[in-house]
């Protein structure tokens, strides 16, 4: 079946009021998926831990692909860990977010230019929807980067997109 | 009118309602875009390698049996823990009988020598100057052959 796959051409009102349910149900409840790669993965366990609670936002870190929503990639992403990456990307369902946090991730960071053994940017194995800058980012600064995506997540719609 | 019973029946059934209909609600409702990349099996990220039907040590067995005996035992021991105010000393001495049993048959196991873990001894091969590698199979026909 799959009725959530279906897009429709004219919004209605009833298409609106899914939508906003659907998405404040996705947005309140994006569960992470539970990796961490390099020094990233500390501030983003700070931002886990109870001075910033990420479980506020429903962040909830889950140990399988087939639960989660969202993939936080927290550091470096070495050319090993890339394949893996993609094979854990793959593995989750859809609707699926992937946030880059840090430098490394977002372009490699300080292994831009001599860093033979790092992936330049891991959006070139799998498509990111929010970059978060930093080296490492604060936890405020993963939180603003998570609730960016919760305002994507607000704004989508099964209807199709209007193009101007 | 309902009985004890009917009660456990109408729990049953909403149960198997809610279930049922929530796996009948995803299945309406869940987007479905299978790939062989996603269908495939989670191993933290890495390729699975081989079937998941592997072969378990022998020794396992014995190991499994006796653990599934004292097992059903506790299972036992939880009804009787329940009505043992009831029946008193007639219910103690009655489960004293069955541990009593049950202990027997542990001893038993423990004297033959079940429960040990059979470890094989590896058979060590060594360099020996001027006769080569020998292993303790062949270290009398080695000697033999260099006498």
């Amino acid at each position: 079946m799959g009725l959530l796959d279906k897009q429709f051409d004219n919004s209605n009102i009833v298409i609106t009021s899914l939508d906003s349910l659907l998405n404040w149900a996705r947005l309140s409840s994006l569960y992470q998926l539970q990796f961490g790669l390099a020094c990233c993965a500390i501030e983003m366990m700070a931002a886990s831990a109870s001075n910033f609670d990420m479980m506020r936002f429903g962040v909830i870190p889950r140990a399988t692909p087939r639960q989660v929503d969202v993939m936080i990639v927290s550091g470096t992403v070495t050319l090993k860990m890339a394949s893996r990456i993609k094979k854990l990307f793959d593995q989750m369902a859809e609707p699926r977010y992937v946030i880059s946090m840090g430098s490394c991730s977002n372009c490699g960071g300080p292994y831009w230019e001599h860093g033979y053994h790092v992936l330049k940017g891991v959006d070139r194995v799998i498509p990111v929807d929010v970059y978060v800058p930093g080296c490492p980012p604060r936890p405020e600064a993963l939180i603003e980067g998570l609730m960016k995506l919760q305002e994507k997540v607000r704004n989508e719609s099964l209807a199709k997109k209007k193009i101007a | 009118m309902i009985t004890d019973f009917g009660r456990i029946l109408i729990f049953l059934l909403i149960g198997a309602v809610f279930t049922g209909g929530g796996l009948a609600a995803s299945w309406v409702l869940r987007p479905r875009r299978p790939y062989p990349g996603k269908l495939s099996t989670y191993e933290c990220g890495e390729e699975p390698i081989g079937g998941s039907w592997v072969k378990f040590n022998i020794r396992f067995y014995v190991v499994a049996l006796i653990f599934l005996v004292f097992d059903v035992e506790v299972v036992f021991l939880f009804p009787w823990a329940l009505v043992f105010k009831e029946f008193g000393m007639f219910a103690f001495i009655e489960m004293v009988v069955f541990l009593a049993i049950l202990i027997v048959g542990y001893a038993y196991v423990w004297v033959k020598g079940d429960l040990d873990w059979d470890k094989p001894v590896p058979r060590v091969s060594r360099y020996v100057k001027g006769v080569g590698v020998v292993s303790d199979e062949t270290a009398d026909v080695n000697e033999h052959a260099a006498a």
